[in-house]
């Protein structure tokens, strides 16, 4: 970290920079937050939902004479009530709920209104539809061999954002390939090629707060939501997509949001609220049971990926080839971008000159798969950091040496074309080799080889991964006012899931006008009110939202310095910004105070009117098609600014149970500035252990297309017996020249590597295990006959 | 649900209330609908999670597997009730302070929790402390600040 950069030191006001504790911390604290589940309106209606006892079938028809006729109930919804009407991100294809078929066990299939959430669960369960079974394909393998079932008869004619003529199969939604030079060339002039396939697990969100919506119709038709959501944005476009609605006529609200980590970036259970409440004409409140949540909405996708890696004897890489299966389950959702991400990242943050990877995502009759926390690149990194470790055990030589031989460095490419300006790479290895004493274990390990049997009936090993993720895509704006007594209104759309933005945008809107966060109102993210903000994910608040704010409020500044140099008599290149919501004359002790200036905006004939100011952004970074060939891919042009990190675990594996325990890890990772510190460790911390549980105990299984584990008693969420105490965050701080404060997301970057690196440390003790998780029955067959895991 | 109403009169957060409600309802929805304290969560409504713990007499208890005719004649205190004339607890302050709370909503089962393991063991071990919250699940901290949040509490609280 360098102190004197200017990045470090820019700030007016006090808290850029400073842990502080949430803004909303409190009322979180004593049960006054408020979410949606928690409100009421006058005459609510509770929801309940009908899910698909069926894999794949043809609805034939309901029956609904039963449950209308049970007292207070209001209204039913079924596939007969809408119309063939798309939604989804890449491409569309869901329907509100399910429309002629039902394509997985869980899919919604009819909703009711009633005045008691009792009488709603019994309607629901007296709904008969009926079904023609349809033969179901629930792997990859199957839904991709010739004759297989298809899922979506009418997939062509649905809009879409990439190029689909890729395609191989009919449940194949996308087929995407990045090449750079000739790895063929590249495996032939390689001292040593390594290839192996590597497994991850379908991971469930397991956000606190289940799916939930409320509903209001007003006299004119419009409908207001309130919604456990990531984006209120994508919310409204949801709903218009999916019942017609203009968007003029939906407004959406987020209140406080119980985690969401991906799993609310998409629709929800917000059109069912909606079109509930059209329907029946009172205000409708759906909200999920978590069983309902874990078999109807969405999970990380599994995926099987081939990794072959050349290098040269001397430990230079040389060339890597990829080919990945994304398992995107009966809906699209984001499955393209989820799947074209893995592979951006699918070479990692390594030189190397020749590279084809090659990414396919299918549709099952399962879950759909969607937006998690790393968006695809925790499985590449796994399956590449894993395979960084084998080449370097073919080679004998060290791993953090045979990373540090091959990272990629400022003024380097990636694969899709991108500059790298700066990278906290190099500094974030050795920072986790030398806190972990990495050279010092490893030679004490080294001195005392694991038996086949140890002694103690443990064996402890110690692993590293790097991470490189990227904060930013899309587009965000931010409006900030000066208020009548001189505080600040500062509006975004970014909706504060609970991981801080509220916070840290404040701070960084207190700290470009020289005020406390104190006296930044920031205002709930709404469609009626708010900026667009495509929505919280990528990592990008702070990053992208950051810059918007931070423009809307040089624009205020520059607004009231020529108010200011008006009522101070003087030129407006002398006046300046002075702490605590003042203006002055430079190198004078006349100042005006905000509140001043805003009366003169507002009350006098030539003060001009209130003053407002806005930012907008769009990261904008063409590709050089002559870098790197890319096809079948949803657009890369505006990635953002690239984070790197690196991580390093102490584990522990019991070899009478197979039990693996993580003991201590090392997380360090280039935020490019901290605005919030502590808040930063708490996404390292949070982040690391979320992949922990990916990494060891969390697994959706499914018995044929049936959800096996729907609980929190049967799907193993990391509890506090479960994660190390000694998660040792380490905010590393290289400045990002794009970003006004030099500030960095660090949403995801922490669970990228936590896979890979709880892989590693299992490796060094131990056979290696190339399935996530690493359940004890899979250490245990590792260990016993030394099984990795692939396939089974 | 059906069958006749059922007279329960209990105290919750020191005062005293009546409510009627049929046999088959649980504390948990008695405190979120008919009581209007809605801090309480419904997180998996299978006792898994810990997001609905209250104290009842002073123990920690899923509200999600109470039933509200249960809670009869005894004292019932939710995080709404933890403050002290109008101040944070020092549990509640120790959270803010740790910067532990992210998403918030498993910290009113989370903050119950820690406040019973307090009130039984004012100076738990580390050890003491990961066994006492085990039974709440938390998706945003990792568990680190949580941790640090009681052990922050226990040093500010005054020695018995």
């Amino acid at each position: 970290m360098n102190a004197l950069d200017p990045l470090l030191t820019k700030t007016v006001g006090g808290s850029v920079g400073q842990t502080m504790s949430r803004l909303e911390a409190w009322e979180k604290a004593c049960g006054a937050a408020v979410y949606t589940g928690d409100m009421v309106l006058p005459g609510l209606l509770h929801g309940a939902v009908l899910t698909s006892p069926h894999p794949h079938a043809r609805i034939r028809g309901y029956d609904l004479t039963a449950a209308l006729a049970l007292p207070g109930v209001k209204a039913i919804i079924t596939g007969d009530d809408v119309e063939d009407r798309y939604m989804g991100l890449c491409v569309k294809d869901e329907t509100v709920l399910a429309r002629h078929k039902v394509r997985y066990i869980g899919e919604i299939v009819a909703a009711v209104a009633a005045t008691t959430p009792e009488i709603a669960r019994a309607a629901a369960d007296l709904i008969r539809v009926d079904y023609e079974e349809l033969p179901a394909v629930f792997t990859v393998e199957d839904a991709m061999a010739p004759g297989a079932p298809v899922l979506h008869e009418a997939f062509d004619a649905y809009a879409k954002i990439y190029d689909a003529s890729t395609r191989t199969a009919p449940n194949e939604l996308s087929n995407s390939r990045l090449v750079k030079g000739d790895v063929a060339a590249g495996f032939a002039r390689s001292d040593v090629v390594v290839e192996r396939v590597y497994e991850t697990s379908a991971q469930y969100h397991a956000y606190l707060e289940p799916s939930v919506a409320l509903a209001s119709v007003d006299g004119r038709g419009k409908v207001t939501v309130w919604s456990s959501t990531q984006s209120v944005f994508r919310t409204q476009a949801n709903l218009n997509e999916c019942l017609g609605i203009p968007m003029a006529k939906i407004r959406c609200i987020a209140p406080r949001i119980g985690g969401g980590f991906g799993g609310k970036s998409e629709s929800m259970v917000q059109p069912l609220a909606v079109a509930l409440a059209l329907k029946s004409g009172r205000p409708v409140r759906v909200v999920l049971s978590r069983e309902e949540d874990m078999v109807t909405q969405r999970a990380r996708h599994p995926a099987r990926i081939r990794v072959k890696t050349g290098a040269l004897a001397d430990g230079s890489l040389v060339a890597r080839e990829v080919e990945a299966w994304f398992d995107g389950g009966a809906y699209a959702d984001d499955s393209p971008a989820v799947m074209n991400f893995a592979l951006f990242f699918a070479a990692g943050p390594y030189r190397f000159d020749d590279v084809d990877i090659r990414g396919h995502a299918v549709y099952t009759n399962k879950l759909r798969s969607g937006a998690f926390r790393g968006f695809g690149n925790p499985q590449a990194t796994f399956a590449g950091e894993c395979q960084i470790d084998e080449v370097a055990e073919a080679l004998g030589m060290d791993p953090v040496a045979l990373r540090l031989k091959n990272l990629i460095e400022p003024g380097d490419r990636w694969i899709g074309g991108q500059v790298i300006t700066n990278s906290g790479l190099r500094e974030s290895l050795e920072a986790v080799v030398r806190e972990s004493r990495w050279h010092e274990r490893k030679t004490a390990a080294k001195a005392a080889p694991v038996p086949a049997a140890s002694a103690s009936g443990t064996r402890r090993g110690l692993g590293v991964a790097l991470t490189a993720h990227v904060c930013g895509f899309l587009s965000t704006g931010a409006v900030v006012r000066l208020a009548q007594d001189g505080s600040i209104a500062l509006n975004t759309g970014a909706v504060d899931l609970g991981q801080g933005s509220d916070t840290v945008l404040a701070q960084m809107c207190a700290g470009a006008l020289g005020l406390t966060v104190d006296d930044i109102n920031v205002v709930a993210p709404d469609t009626d009110a708010s900026p667009y903000n495509s929505g919280t994910n990528c990592s990008r608040v702070t990053y992208m939202v950051g810059r918007a704010v931070s423009i809307a409020a040089e624009s205020v500044r520059a607004q009231m310095a020529a108010l200011a140099a008006g009522m101070l008599d003087c030129p407006e290149e002398e006046v300046e910004l002075r702490e605590g919501g003042l203006m002055g004359v430079r190198g004078g002790n006349r100042t005006v105070t905000f509140a001043q200036i805003a009366a003169k905006s507002l009350w006098f004939a030539d003060g001009g009117g209130p003053v407002i100011g806005a930012g907008s952004v769009m990261h904008n970074e063409p590709l050089d098609p002559k870098h790197t060939l890319l096809s079948g891919m949803v657009s890369f042009d505006n990635v953002g600014a690239f984070v790197f990190g690196a991580q390093v675990a102490d584990v522990e594996i019991d070899e009478v149970t197979g039990k693996v325990e993580v003991k201590e890890a090392w997380c360090a990772h280039d935020v490019g500035r901290a605005i919030n510190p502590g808040a930063v460790e708490g996404q390292i911390q949070g982040g690391f252990v979320q992949g922990l549980g990916w990494a060891l105990t969390e697994e959706m299984v499914w018995d044929g297309g049936r959800l096996a584990n729907p609980t929190f008693h049967d799907y193993k969420l990391p509890s506090t017996l479960d994660v190390p105490h000694d998660i040792h965050a380490i905010v590393l701080e290289v400045p990002e020249p794009s970003h006004p404060f030099g500030a960095k997301g660090i949403g995801e970057p922490p669970l990228v590597g936590a896979g890979a690196v709880i892989a590693n440390a299992v490796a060094a003790a131990a056979p290696r295990v190339r399935k996530l998780p690493i359940l004890p029955e899979r250490m245990l067959r590792a260990l016993r006959f030394g099984e990795d895991g692939v396939g089974g | 649900m059906s069958g006749p109403m059922v007279a329960v009169q209990m105290t919750v957060n020191g005062e005293p209330v009546a409510v009627a409600t049929v046999v088959e309802r649980t504390l948990l929805d008695v405190l979120r609908d008919d009581l209007g304290l809605t801090g309480t969560k419904n997180g998996c409504g299978m006792g898994a999670c810990g997001a609905c713990n209250v104290l009842i007499d002073g123990v920690a208890h899923r509200a999600c597997l109470s039933l509200a005719v249960t809670v009869a004649g005894r004292s019932v205190t939710t995080v709404e009730g933890l403050a002290e004339g109008g101040q944070p607890s020092v549990v509640q302050q120790a959270f803010l302070d740790a910067g532990a709370i992210q998403c918030g909503f498993c910290m009113p089962g989370m903050i119950v929790s820690a406040t019973e393991l307090l009130a039984n063991n004012p100076r738990p071990s580390r050890e003491e402390i990961r066994v006492g919250l085990s039974g709440n699940l938390c998706r945003c901290s990792g568990y680190v600040k949580v941790v640090e949040a009681v052990e922050l509490a226990a040093r500010r609280l005054p020695a018995r």
